[in-house]
C-alpha cells in the first residue's frame, strides 16, 4: 500500500533572475503567499532580477512589448512587434499594466518587499550580479538583508520539506 | 455537515474547520477556539476579528494588506498577533469562511 502521509512544505527558496514587471511580481506574489502560509521564505535576486530590489528602479519596472508573443492589444488583437518598438510604447503599456495590477489590490514592489519582510521572509541580493552592475548596498531596498553568494544561499536550503524555485 | 463544540455551543463547520454560518460566532466561541491552540485573544485581537467579520459581511476582498491598512495593526503586528499563517488563523477565529485571496 502506498504511503499517504503528507509532508507539507516547510521552507521555500526563490531565485528571481529576470527584471520585467511580471517576472518580479510573480516572484513576489509566490514569496508573499508562502509567508502568509507560515512557510519559511528566502528570496534571492540576481542579474536583471536585481531591478526588483534596486530603489531607483523597483517601482518603475517594465513589461516587454517587443519579443513578447503573449502581448495583446486591449480587446485581444495581436500586438505588432513593430508597434512595440516605437518610442514610448513600452512605457505606456507598462504604466497601464501597473494601473491594472493596482486595481486588483496588488501592492507595488516596494510595499510587497515590506510585507514579505514584516511576515518574516528574508530578501537577499546576489553578490556576483551586484558587482557586475556596480551597485552598492545603499542602492538596494532597505528590506534587503544581505548581499551573498549563491553558495551561501544554497546553504540556507537545509532541512527536509524544502524547495527551491527559479522564476 | 460536521459540527464541533466550542464554549458549550454546537458550531457547523466545513472540512477545514471554518464556520459555515458566521451568525453562530461569539467572543466566547472565538476564545475557546484560540484556547485549543494554546492562545489567548486580547481586545486588540477582537478588534481585528470584528474588522474581518465586517469586511466579509460587506462582500469586500480581504487581504493581509487591507488588515495592515485597517488602523488596528500593521502587517508586522498582524503576523505577531496570529503567528503562523495569520490570515487563515484570523479568519478561522473570526467565524468566517476560509480566505480566497492570493495577497
Amino acid at each position: 500500500m502506498a504511503d499517504e502521509t503528507k509532508h507539507p512544505l516547510k521552507k521555500v527558496l526563490m531565485i528571481c533572475a529576470k527584471g520585467s514587471l511580471e517576472d518580479v511580481l510573480a516572484t513576489l506574489v509566490m514569496a508573499n503567499g508562502a509567508v502568509m502560509e507560515g512557510i519559511e521564505t528566502k528570496l534571492f535576486f540576481t542579474f536583471f532580477g536585481l531591478d526588483g530590489i534596486t530603489k531607483k528602479r523597483m517601482n518603475k519596472l517594465h513589461t516587454a512589448t517587443v519579443g513578447n508573443p503573449a502581448m495583446r492589444m486591449p480587446g485581444g488583437l495581436p500586438f505588432p512587434t513593430l508597434l512595440g518598438a516605437l518610442p514610448g510604447v513600452e512605457a505606456g503599456v507598462s504604466a497601464m499594466m501597473r494601473k491594472q495590477i493596482d486595481e486588483l489590490d496588488i501592492p507595488r514592489v516596494d510595499e510587497f518587499l515590506e510585507m514579505i519582510e514584516a511576515g518574516g521572509g528574508e530578501i537577499y541580493a546576489c553578490k556576483l550580479a551586484v558587482d557586475m552592475f556596480k551597485l552598492k548596498k545603499e542602492d538596494l531596498a532597505d528590506e534587503v538583508k544581505d548581499i551573498i553568494t549563491i553558495g551561501e544561499f544554497y546553504e540556507m536550503a537545509d532541512g527536509l520539506q524544502t524547495q527551491i524555485i527559479f522564476t | 455537515m460536521a459540527q464541533k463544540e466550542y464554549a458549550g455551543k454546537m458550531i457547523d463547520i466545513d472540512d477545514n474547520g471554518y464556520f459555515v454560518n458566521p451568525e453562530q460566532w461569539s467572543r466566547e466561541v472565538a476564545q475557546a477556539m484560540a484556547k485549543e491552540n494554546g492562545e489567548e485573544l486580547t481586545d486588540k485581537h477582537f478588534e481585528v476579528l470584528e474588522f474581518i467579520r465586517e469586511k466579509v459581511k460587506n462582500g469586500e476582498s480581504l487581504t493581509i494588506r487591507s488588515i495592515g491598512k485597517s488602523g488596528i495593526t500593521d502587517v508586522k503586528g498582524f503576523y505577531k498577533m496570529f503567528p503562523g499563517a495569520p490570515l487563515k488563523k484570523a479568519t478561522l477565529y473570526a467565524g468566517v469562511s476560509k480566505p480566497s485571496s492570493c495577497v
